[in-house]
């Protein structure tokens, strides 16, 4: 039977990962590091590649990895989000590396089983080339066209997708890419450093985990899953999204205990009226309220967390997610405003980390599909049926 | 005989199975299959052994369900309160004598029981309570007034706070007692609610004469002894798990009429569906914290998550009705033997589930416990705390 709650092993991961975040990443940290050239902190994403093993959590340990599961991951997911820390593991060591287990699975998956062994290593990083708006219902919006090419596996490819987070640090682009005519389909891989891959920065609201644009002009790269007609990739990227849906749920919940929690610790000390504010009843049952919400927060992060990691039917899947992010969505969004308007004007500074906390959650609520996709998405899933 | 064992849940439903194996259902009257039940130690498997239990952890209860399904139950719903509130609060505090006397009727549901609290004087504020104890020799004499009891119409007994000295201040002079119902001096009147029917009573005590026996917990102590209750009323009412669920009635009639639906209902179903699922989520992950003994403080916030669920879905679902919401099933001034948040017609369930934010304390009141107790933020200014109850503006 899964758990929802965490087994001694989460526990220390969990420890693990939160001692070595306070140490390498601070909110002076991350307030610096935005408004640096490179928005990722390749140093931490070092660290913790090299003492949690965060790269290749997913990957399985033939090829070098730690072989864990979706749990684990969320874990560490909650931890990031408490640190808003800005590196690439949910593009990377989640999303991309989901994509390519798939791929593995789907055959021949040489190419994706080398790539695994890759990011693994932490040597590389790498971002599936899709909106971080596109969602499991909406899997792929900008089209890429391939042609087969030279070597068998290779592939040769151009077009242009928008929206896509973690490119600027990937070294490999996972693009979903469909030959001329439509009746195939394929994921390649592309080495970012090759001619004719151009990603251009878009000014982001979430400076912790920037979006790009991603051109590609007639890009050499390697077929890791290829399909008759588009149904086959296409259901590796809905897969992928809807993982990486699932377990953000989980940096949510991080992103919004820590909220709660600083914003706890400011008004029992700030006073107002020669009382502390957090004396007041409109703030506490405010906080009272946002508690609850994170609760719930927890029980829905916890069981898509333990869904995405068993082998339970499909459609308990589904479910679980689109709850987790449903309501996880709003939760964090809800838990960053009320920690930017209870902290008063120092919430509205530059200086005061609220904003992070803020710009992450709300960009997050975009993430992998609105919570009105999700909750629109429950309509088939358990039998709520639109008017006719 | 099984002293200090630790339960399986196969060594619980092999216990089980036995128990059915031994009993002939059909040779057996109602009764005397659930005092067999109770004495075999598969009527509460937490309780410890001779008093219906098997000293088991909680969650095995499940499996003692599952395996006696379709056996004659204790119709939960007319006994909740004496499920609930007053059998935890006796087996934490009364003598063996107390015990042994009062927890098997009560699970069997021979003797229903009521919530003796509220006073006219003092809801929120409980400890304010005026009814007087005064002792007599080996008795108590009760007077006083105590309002909004359910069911105390049907009830054999009830838990009662009394004050035993008004000289102290308020949470110090309190008493609990279990008060017979059947005494002279105790009348109960009907008080009709907004649903048409009087769940709820005024009672009024007269000169009620208790044994000390019927004391539960030492002089003075009723203010502790009564927060078991409380908390135990919390989690009897967020925990309800009607076989019926509100969600699954509103959705039961989403589906079957779909000349109702709507855009804007679509969308709000839709959110209370995330968040029926979320408290169930909830709901269970709490479940699991309190089987491996570390229950989290999530459990205050049940009631309070609840209340508004239901609230919400009922209200919705009168509007999604439109025409037929305009009507009501009954108004007839009747006095039901159990509490049934879900039964009956969908203006009723609006109706009852106004009074899930105010029964076992209102939703203003818990937010003020989560808030200081779970999140330590600063208490209300009590002008109240060091008072002697007597010199208490009133
Ligand atoms: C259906 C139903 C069944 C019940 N059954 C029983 C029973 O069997 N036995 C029993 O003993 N009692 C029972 N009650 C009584 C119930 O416990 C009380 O109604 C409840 O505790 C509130 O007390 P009150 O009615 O005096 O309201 P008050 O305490 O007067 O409250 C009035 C309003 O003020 C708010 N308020 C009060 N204090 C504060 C504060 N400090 N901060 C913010 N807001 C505050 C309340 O939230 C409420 O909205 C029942 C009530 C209902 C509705």
């Amino acid at each position: 039977m899964t758990t929802l709650l965490y087994t001694d092993v989460e526990e220390e991961l969990r420890a693990a990962v939160r001692a070595l975040l306070a140490d390498a990443c601070p909110h002076r940290a991350v307030l610096a590091r935005i408004e640096s050239a490179t928005p990722y902190d390749g140093d931490l994403w070092k660290a913790l590649a090299r003492d949690i093993g965060a790269a290749g959590l997913l990957v399985p340990e033939e090829l070098g990895g730690a072989g864990a599961s979706a749990r684990e991951a969320a874990v560490v997911l909650e931890e990031l989000g408490r640190a808003v820390a800005p590196v690439p593991f949910l593009t990377s060591a989640v999303v991309a590396t989901r994509a390519l287990l798939a791929a593995r699975t789907a055959g021949p998956g040489e190419a994706a089983g080398e790539l695994l062994e890759r990011l693994a290593s932490g040597e590389v990083t790498a971002a599936l080339a899709v909106s971080l708006a596109a969602s499991p219902y909406r899997p792929v919006r900008g089209e890429v066209a391939y042609e087969a090419a030279g070597a068998a596996g290779e592939a040769v490819v151009s077009g242009r997708v928008t929206g896509v987070a973690g490119a600027e640090s990937a070294d490999v682009l996972l693009v979903p890419a469909s030959a001329p005519g439509g009746e195939e389909s394929a994921l390649i891989a592309v080495e970012t450093r090759e001619r004719g891959v151009e990603v251009t920065p878009v000014t982001s609201l979430d400076l912790t985990r920037p979006v790009a644009m991603v051109s590609l002009g007639s890009v050499r790269g390697r077929i890791v899953a290829r399909s008759e007609g588009p149904d086959g990739v296409r259901s590796i990227v809905r897969d992928a999204l809807a993982f990486g849906a699932g377990l953000l749920a989980s940096e949510q919940l991080g992103l919004a205990e820590l909220c709660l929690t600083s914003t706890l610790e400011y008004v029992k000390e700030r006073r107002q009226f020669a009382r502390p504010v957090g004396s007041f009843q409109a703030i506490k049952h405010r906080l009272a309220d946002l508690w609850l919400e994170i609760g719930g927060a927890r029980a829905a992060a916890r069981n898509a967390a333990g869904a995405l990691a068993g082998r339970g039917p499909g459609t308990d899947r589904a479910v679980a997610v689109a709850v987790a992010q449903a309501h996880c969505g709003e939760v964090a969004v809800h838990a960053a405003e009320e920690c930017v308007q209870l902290h008063g004007g120092i919430g509205m500074t530059w200086e005061h980390p609220a904003h992070l906390y803020l710009k992450r959650a709300k960009a997050d609520q975009i993430a992998f599909g609105t919570p009105g996709e999700h909750r629109n998405a429950l309509a088939d899933l358990v039998d709520v049926p639109a008017p006719v | 005989m099984t002293a200090g064992v630790t339960w399986s849940e196969a060594a619980v439903r092999e216990r089980a199975r036995a128990f059915l194996a031994a009993n002939d259902l059909s040779a057996m009257d109602r009764l005397d299959f659930l005092r067999a039940r109770f004495d075999a130690g598969l009527a509460w498997v937490h309780f410890p052994e001779g008093l219906g239990g098997l000293g088991a952890p909680r969650d095995l209860q499940a499996a003692v369900e599952h395996e006696l399904r379709g056996t004659p139950d204790n119709r939960p719903g007319r006994i909740g309160i004496g499920l609930g509130m007053a059998a935890p609060t006796i087996l934490g505090f009364g003598t063996e004598e107390q015990k042994r006397r009062f927890l098997r009727p009560l699970w069997t549901g021979e003797e229903v029981w009521c919530q003796l609290f509220s006073e006219p004087g003092a809801g929120s504020d409980l400890a304010t309570l005026a009814t007087r104890a005064v002792r007599d020799g080996g008795e108590w004499v009760v007077d006083g007034q105590k309002v909004w009891t359910s069911v105390a119409h049907t009830a054999r007994w009830a838990i009662l706070v009394a004050r035993t000295d008004p000289d102290v201040p308020k949470h110090r002079g309190l008493t609990y007692f279990v008060c017979d119902m059947t005494a002279p001096g105790v009348e109960v009147r009907p008080l009709r609610q907004i649903t048409g029917e009087a769940e709820f009573n005024e009672v009024f005590l007269t000169g009620v004469r208790l044994p000390d026996s019927l004391r539960l917990g030492a002089v003075g102590d009723g203010w502790r002894v009564a927060q078991t209750t409380l908390m135990n009323e919390r989690v009897a009412i967020g925990g309800a798990s009607d076989r019926r669920t509100m969600i699954g009635t509103v959705c039961e009639t989403w589906r079957t009429r779909p000349e109702l639906r709507t855009h804007d209902l679509h969308q709000r179903l839709l959110r209370l569906w995330v968040e029926a699922e979320v408290l169930r989520l909830t709901g269970a992950r709490l479940r699991e914290q309190l089987a491996v003994g570390r229950p989290g403080p999530e459990g205050s916030g049940m009631k309070l998550s609840f209340a508004r669920l239901h609230q919400e879905l009922s209200g919705l679902e009168v509007e999604l009705l439109a025409e037929d919401g305009l009507a009501y099933d009954d108004w007839t001034f009747r006095r039901p033997e159990t509490v049934d948040f879900v039964g009956r017609e969908a203006g009723y369930r609006y109706l009852r589930a106004k009074g899930n934010s105010i029964e076992g304390g209102t939703s203003e009141i818990l937010r003020n416990v989560i808030a200081e107790r779970v999140l330590g933020l600063p208490a209300e200014p009590r002008a109240d705390k060091d008072i002697p109850w007597k010199d208490l503006p009133r």
